[in-house]
This record gives C-alpha cells, structure tokens and sequence, in this order.
C-alpha cells in the first residue's frame, strides 16, 4: 500500500508491505540510513526516530502506521550543512566512539531537550534508559546532554 | 620529532560522520541487483546430519544460490582450522550454519530456509569443560588431523585444542618453604560482545575470477588471508573492504561469517551478496568470550610473600577452537599477573564443549586470569589477616624481576606500583566509606592490579604509506580499522608530529581496502599505535628524507642541515632561506623546466623484534612485546534485603607510557570499566540443561544502560616513556575492562563480608552468600 509521510521536513510517498517496520521503510527503502537497526526488537534504542514529537523505536512501527506521520531523523537535524547544537556536544564531550548508537542518542535527547530545557542527571538517565551504547560508558553522553542544554539554553 | 599534537586532546577526525548519521556500516550499503542471505541454522547442540535435501529451496522462485558443506566444504581458522563454515556431518552447537540461501529479497530467502530438509540424530553432548576432558564424548574425532600453527598443543581424546603449561623454579620447593598453603576457585561463564552493529558483509564474486568482501572486520587483512587461504583462491584476487565497524570488542577479529557470503557469491557471479546478522543470530553464531573454571593453590610466607603458584584453568572454549586458542595460551603465560612469583606452575587447557563458539573478547583471556589471581590474592590477605593492598605491594612484579615467561621486567616496562598508588588514592583508600542510614545497606571498597601484553604472533606486522600532495597535504595508508577507539585520531596527530607538518593537512585513508592499502596484521591486542607507530615512525623518516634529499640538490647544503617545517623546508643555519614544501612534494622543477626527484612517499614497515615462542614444555621465553599495567578500583553499596549491588563508583589507573590523546584515552577507560561491570553484576549466556540458549536477546541478556552506571568514574594515568616505541606509547584498550570484576568482588567482601568467588554477583547469589556466613 502507498503512505504518505513527512520525513525531514520532505513529504515522502512510498509503496509499504503490511508486515515491514518503519525502520525497514527508511533504510531498505528510502536508504535514509541514519537510524540503525541493532536489535529489530525495542530493546537498544539505535533506531530512534522523533515521531509525531515523541522519540520512538521505528523498529517496532509498522510501515502503514506510519501514514500521515510527520518524522525527523538524525538527517534532519544538520540546516544549511551546520551541526545542530546536540551535535555539537556530542562532538565536544567525546560522546562516541564507533558511532553505531549515536544517531539514536542524538534523536532521544533531541526529544528530552524539546520537552525540558534543563533536565536533571535523573531526567537524562529516563530518557535515554532505552538506549544501548557498548562503548562510552555512558558518562559522556550524560555530559553532552547536560552540554546540548546550555547550548540551546544560551541560544533561546 | 616534533612535540606538538601527541599529548592533547585533538577532536575525533570521524566525529562529523558519526553525529550526521553519515558514518556508512556494511549494512547502511546497498547495490544495485543486490541479492539476500539467510542462513539455516542447527537446533541441536550436538547431532548428526543424517539428511540434508535443499531441492525444493533451490526451486523456490527468486532463489539464485542455495549453499551447503556439499557446495563449500571448506573450514577456517586463525590459529587452528576447525570451523567449517558449513557444518558437514555433524553439528556441534545450537546455531552452527546448516545451509544459506542467496535470494531477491530477503522474505524469499528466509521463505526457501523453511523449504529445506534435515535430518538429525542427536548425539550425546557435552557442556562442562571438566567433563569433556574425560573424553567420554569427542567433539572433534578429527582433531589431530587439523591444520594448526605448530605452537598449539593438542590433546584430541580430551577434547583439548590447547595446553598451555609453565614450568619456573621448582614448585615443590616453593610449598616446602612457604608457612600457609592457601587454596581457592574461581568460575567465570561465558559472555557475548554485544557489539551495537551486528556482524555483517557483503560479497561480489566477479567474472573476473576477483571477489570482494565488504565486512564489518577489525582484521581487513587477516580476514583476506584466511578466505583466500579457506576458499583457496589466490590473495591478490581477494579484496577485503572494511568500512566503519559498530564496536568490534574482539568479536569481529580474524573471520567469522564471511564465509557463508563467500560461498553464496562463488555461486552468482556478478552479484552482492548481502548477510547482515540479526541480533539473535549475533549472540548465537558469531563468538563469545570463553567461560572459565580456576584453580589456585598458593604457597605463601608469614609476612605475606608469596612464594609459589600454582593453578588450573580449564577453559569452554564451546563448538570451536581456532581463535580461542590463543586466548588460552595468553591466559597462561601471563598467570599471575601483576605480580612476581618465583616458583610456578600453571596449566591453561582450552577445552571443547558444545556451548557457543569462544573466541577473542577484549582482554584476550586477561578478564579470566585476573578474576583468578586478583581474587585468590584477596583470599590470602583474608587469611593472613593482611591488608589486600599491602599483600599486593608486597609481591609486585617491580624491575629486575622475571615474569611468568622469564622476561625480565625494567624501569620502562611499566610502573604497577604507581598505578596502584594512584588508584588507591582516587578511591579514598583506607578511609572507611560513609554507610548509608539504612543498616541494610553496607558500603565497601576494593582494589586490584592488572598487566597485559599484546597476544599475537611473533611476527605481527605493520606498515604505512605515506603520500604528499600538490599543496603538501598528506594522505596517510594504514590499515587499522578505526572500530571507535579512535585510532584515526591518534594516528593523525602521531604523524604531524613526526612529519613535522600541522595535522589539519593530513587525513587517513578510509575505509580500508586491501587491494589499496599496505599490510596489516590486525586491529586487536591493543597495539596499533605501538606497532603502527614504529611504521609510521619509518614512513615519515622515509618522507623527510627524500624531501630532503631534493631540497639539497636545489639549496646546495647537506640532507643533514635541512628541516622542514609546516610548510617549508629550511636550511637549520640560515632559517630565512627556505624552499616552500609545495615545491618539492611532486619533484622539484627548476626555472628552466628541467625536474629532479618525483612525488614523495613514504614507506615504513614494523615487525616486533626479538620475539621468540615460548618453549612447549616450561612456557619460558620471548612472546610479549611490552606490557601495560593498571590497577582499578571500586565503591560499592550492597542492599543486604534485596541481593543487588550498586557500583558507586570506579577508578581505573593505566601506565599507558605517553597519552597520545587524554580524551580519547579517557573514553576508553570509561567504555572498558562499565564493559567490565556487565559480566560482575549481571551478564551471562545461559543454556537450559539441554543446551538450548536462552539468552539470544536484549532482554534476556541484559547489557549495562545509563541507569546502572556509577554515579562517579575517573580515568587516570601514569606515564613511563615506554622504550620499545618510537612514540614512548603503549596500549590500554583493552585493559579498562579487565580487574574491574575482581575490584567489585573485593568491595563487596568490605562491604558485607562475602566473598563472591562465581560470576556475575547476582543478588540470588549474595543473599546466598550472606545466609552462608550466618549459618557459619
Ligand atoms: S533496532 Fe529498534 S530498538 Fe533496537
Ligand atoms: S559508541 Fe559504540 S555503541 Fe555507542
């Protein structure tokens, strides 16, 4: 069946099978390959996508869900070929390191910082409980969360 | 050489890529007409393949390939060439590649796996690597007859794929002298990397007779060797292409499941071939680190000197050995670790069971051998009624010492002391911790020691090129994979440094592509800037020179009494005079047209030196190239109602001779601390009693997530120019993640007064601990 989304901004129409996932869609499909697949199943966070305003596991979407939904991929966060601020930090605090979750890191802190300015060490820690990063230890993210706070902070 | 970039904190040159999601993995690839694997997989642990007919997937419409052992019936193996990469008669774990199907999508190839049919009968199995030593059920029948690197001892009717013995001083003497025999075990079980980006490659076999394989590979070269050297096809036809690989941790060294591409690819020439693993196929079929069973028995002086050791690990080394044999032998040669022991005698036996396939995991059998030595120590400070730390000062393995193999230790080897000191000092050592209000929780704290080398053939080699550019940019060819560690980074500053020229002119050449790049052993051991480094070193020597060499004939003056600098090269005593870089890097051309030299490049290549095996018999020799040291340490909080612990805090200190890169260095003590508390508190592979996994999932295997890290982690270093480098570095990767465990056990002993001897501490466990010591 064809469905219509708004990704990035772009108003995108597209042929789905019943039974594909949205993660499917904009990988396989329309080869934005941002978000990544690191379990298929809900449980590592890396194809987080901010759906409708809420940060998702697109995984677990099913394609003709998707119709009408407005999405914002980790693609969508550069404009004009310049970092958005949670980029930004994420660069300064060495928050990465083979890269793999980073797309899904930025998207649910894109998510937290949209809907609390200043977050706690505890919101930080809920928000992105359902991200899974093997290399960092974490602790830098937290940092370029709490960094990527006071950069929008100053901006606003 | 220059002093300029090594030593700070210069951004990640692969920073950009990764924060845009632009950073491309072998699954982000695709190809026109590209083709889908599946792979049929064995649902027993142990059992014969009485029939195998793949007629009707072969039938399926949309089906271009369908291969078995028939079609590719070919092993693999770094070390020892055990693993088929399909099972031929018989299979031997739950998950072992049957068949793989090559289709138009990936739906139909997974449809034409359900059309295929197997037959099997089971046969008996074997789980606990003690019992398999008892020979009663062969894993291997064919052991003997396995190609092998000469230096892994077999023992086939045990099921062992490698003894590894040491033989130093006399042992006997050693316990007659000693005042206490003291006595202990240590069990670790098996744990998977979990690398974020499953395993994954693709391969394009063209008419030409040339195969590329695109890999998600930390041993671009290695893994060339060994398709070339299972599919014998000749190495110059074999491409291996490595782009950005999502966390590697050992798992994805040597090769793994690029032979079933392979063998998909030979079928349809002209076409990719793509297999990327789902997660559940990761945990089952790629590798995991090996579980581990130790004995120690200690001979030990009144006053805390220890003066014999001996033990015995017995390793599940699962389905298959080849690279795990190597980790056997490292844990081996390296017991007792940090410390000096004058009488010894170790036994590492790598034994098979019909448990996941064991293989490289960061730490390379170091994370074992620690969790043995680091605990057992502990237990003899108990029963001295010693200080852990005083007990461990006491017996460090300090210069003019021998280690386990006989090297002797010097000043540049390394300073454990000053790591301990150091750690000691960031955890608050001796200052009894703040108990919370709640009597049910008790705080703690516990320290313990580490040293590791490199595990890697004696002839380990690297190389690097590099070529100047028009306006003297520099490209720079080496072929270590940039698994996040950051090796790209380093190796830019490094090379400024060395080449005397700013960094922002250099990039490293990505990805890697064997048909492009110089040789490269592999991206493992921790030591790509300690090796890559002494090429580089070569490389940039080689450049300077012939930059030099045309700038004399041009300026009249000796190669000698010219430098370069940034963009020029100058003449030492008359700096004002100077011919700019840009018109020297192609070859020089005079005014009248006429043109000296050429296009500068350099070339460098390194092989360890002086290395020798060991001797078979005592373990006594040359294997190891240098060593790193740490010491590591932790704070925890133990709910006495509930079992579960809470890791407050982690300190990890690591002689890492020059930083070459604080940041960098700093993520991957942070990254390889938190590594290292998943398997203390709560990660395992789990087998039912039938051998059926059952943790082949995130969910069931639980990975550390930002809820469960210590509030408070610090990073720290001790710098001994390390001799052997020509950049004074050596590794720590690997290192963060290894005496963790034992560091939390030895906390929680302070804390509750269980010792915690079986990974991981799960609460049922401490609460069993704790009604243990009350009954007592
Ligand atoms: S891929 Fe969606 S949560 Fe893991
Ligand atoms: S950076 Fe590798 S998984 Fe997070």
């Amino acid at each position: 069946m064809m469905i219509k989304m708004t990704i990035n901004g772009d108003v995108v129409e597209v042929d789905v099978k019943p039974n594909e996932t949205l993660l499917d869609v904009l990988r396989n499909k329309l080869y934005i390959t941002g978000p990544k697949e690191g379990c298929g199943n809900g449980e590592c966070g890396a194809c987080t996508v901010i759906y409708n305003g809420k940060p998702i596991n697109s995984c677990l979407v099913l394609a003709p869900e998707a119709d009408g939904a407005e999405i914002l991929t980790v693609e969508g966060l550069t404009k004009n070929g310049k970092l958005h601020p949670i980029q930004e930090a994420f660069i300064e605090e060495n928050a990465f390191q083979c890269g793999f979750c980073t797309p899904g890191f930025i998207m649910s802190t894109k998510a937290l910082l949209d809907r609390k300015k200043n977050p706690t060490r505890e919101d930080i820690v809920e928000a992105l409980a359902g991200n899974l990063c093997r290399c960092t230890g974490y602790q830098t993210i937290i940092r370029a969360v709490e960094k990527a706070a006071e950069k929008l902070g100053v901006k606003e | 050489m220059r002093n300029k970039y090594v030593g700070k904190s210069y951004p990640r040159v692969d920073a950009y890529e990764k924060v845009t999601g632009t950073a491309t993995y072998v699954t982000d690839m695709f190809f026109p007409g590209m083709l889908y694997a599946a792979v049929l997989r064995s649902p027993y642990p142990h059992a014969k393949i009485k029939k195998l007919d793949v007629s009707k997937a072969r039938e399926l419409e949309g089906v271009r390939a369908v291969v078995t052992a028939e079609d590719s019936p070919y092993r693999q193996g770094i070390y020892l060439v055990d693993r088929p990469i399909f099972a031929t008669d018989r299979v031997r774990y739950v998950g072992e590649p049957v068949a793989a199907v090559a289709a138009d999508s990936w739906e139909i190839a997974q449809k034409a796996l359900e059309l295929i049919e197997v037959e099997y009968e089971p046969l008996p199995a074997v789980f606990d690597p003690r019992e398999a030593m008892k020979g009663e059920v062969l894993i291997h029948p064919d052991l003997a007859n396995y190609e092998r690197m000469p230096i892994y001892n077999i023992e086939p009717e045990k099921n062992v794929f490698h003894h590894h013995k040491t033989r130093k001083g006399d042992i006997e003497k050693g316990f007659e002298e000693a005042d206490y025999i003291i006595e202990g075990e240590y069990y670790l079980p098996q744990i998977y990397h979990a690398p974020l980006e499953p395993h994954g490659a693709i391969a394009y076999y063209g008419f030409d007779g040339n195969l590329t394989v695109w890999s998600s590979a930390q041993s671009p070269f290695t893994l060339r060797n060994l398709i070339a050297h299972a599919f014998k096809i000749p190495r110059h036809k074999v491409r291996v292409i490595a782009p950005y690989v999502g966390g590697g941790f050992g798992g994805k060294a040597g090769i793994n499941m690029e032979g079933i591409v392979v063998a998909l690819a030979l079928k349809v020439p002209g076409k990719h071939i793509k297999l990327i693993y789902t997660r559940e196929e990761d945990i089952m079929a790629t590798v995991v680190r090996q579980g581990m069973y130790a004995k120690v028995k200690a001979g030990v002086k009144k006053d805390g000197t220890i003066v014999a050791w001996q033990e015995e690990m017995i390793f599940d080394g699962g389905a298959y050995a080849e690279y795990g044999t190597n980790v056997v032998r490292a844990a081996g040669y390296t017991t007792p670790g940090p410390y000096y022991v004058p009488n010894l005698k170790v036994d590492s036996y790598g034994v098979y069971t019909n448990h996941f396939v064991g293989g490289a995991f960061r730490g390379f059998g170091h994370g074992e051998l620690h969790w043995a030595v680091e605990r057992h120590m502990d237990k003899i400070a108990q029963e001295l009624g010693m200080d852990p730390l005083e007990l461990r000062m006491k017996n460090l393995l300090k210069p003019g010492l021998t280690n386990a193999m006989g090297q002797k230790i010097h000043e540049h080897t390394g300073d454990v002391e000053a790591c301990l000191k150091k750690a000691a000092e960031l955890i608050e050592y001796g200052k009894k911790p703040e108990q919370p209000k709640d009597p049910k929780k008790r705080r703690g704290k516990g320290i313990a020691a580490l040293v590791k080398a490199p595990a890697m053939p004696t002839n380990a080699a690297s190389s690097v090129v590099i070529k100047f550019h028009e306006d003297a940019t520099v490209t720079l060819q080496v072929s270590i994979q940039e698994i996040g560690q950051g090796f790209n980074t380093a190796i830019t500053q490094m090379a400024a440094d060395a080449l005397h020229i700013p960094a922002e002119k250099i990039k490293v050449v990505f990805p890697i592509d064997t048909d492009a790049n110089p040789y490269e052993w592999q991206t493992v051991a921790s030591r790509a800037l300690w090796t890559v480094g002494n090429a580089l070193y070569r490389a940039a020597e080689d450049a300077l020179n012939q930059i030099k060499n045309i700038a004399s004939q041009v300026l009249g003056v000796a190669p000698y009494n010219l430098e370069v600098e940034d963009d020029r090269v100058y003449i030492k005593y008359d700096p004002e005079t100077y011919i700019p870089l840009t018109d020297i890097v192609m070859g020089y051309t005079y005014p009248d047209g006429h043109a000296i030299g050429g296009p500068v490049i350099g070339r460098g290549s390194f092989v360890p030196e002086r290395l020798t095996n060991l001797d078979p018999e005592t373990g006594q020799g040359n294997v190891a190239a240098e060593w790193t040291f740490g010491a590591e340490a932790a704070e925890v909080e133990v709910d006495m109602e509930t079992g579960e612990v809470k890791v407050l805090k982690l300190v990890g200190v690591f002689d890492a001779g020059r930083v070459v890169n604080p940041m960098v260095a700093t993520g991957q003590i942070i990254g390889g601390m938190v590594q290292g508390m998943g398997p203390a508190l709560f990660e395992q592979i789990k087998y039912d009693e039938k051998g059926n996994p059952i943790t082949i999932s995130f969910t069931d295997y639980k990975l550390p997530t930002i809820a469960d890290i210590p509030e408070e982690m610090i990073a720290d270093f001790v710098e001994t120019y390390e001799a052997t480098s020509a950049f004074g570095v050596r590794g720590i990767a690997e290192h963060p993640m290894i005496s963790v465990p034992p560091a939390i056990a030895a906390a929680i002993y302070d804390a509750i007064g269980v010792n915690l001897n079986e990974m991981p501490f799960t609460p049922e466990k401490i609460l069993r601990a704790l009604k243990e010591k009350e009954n007592k």
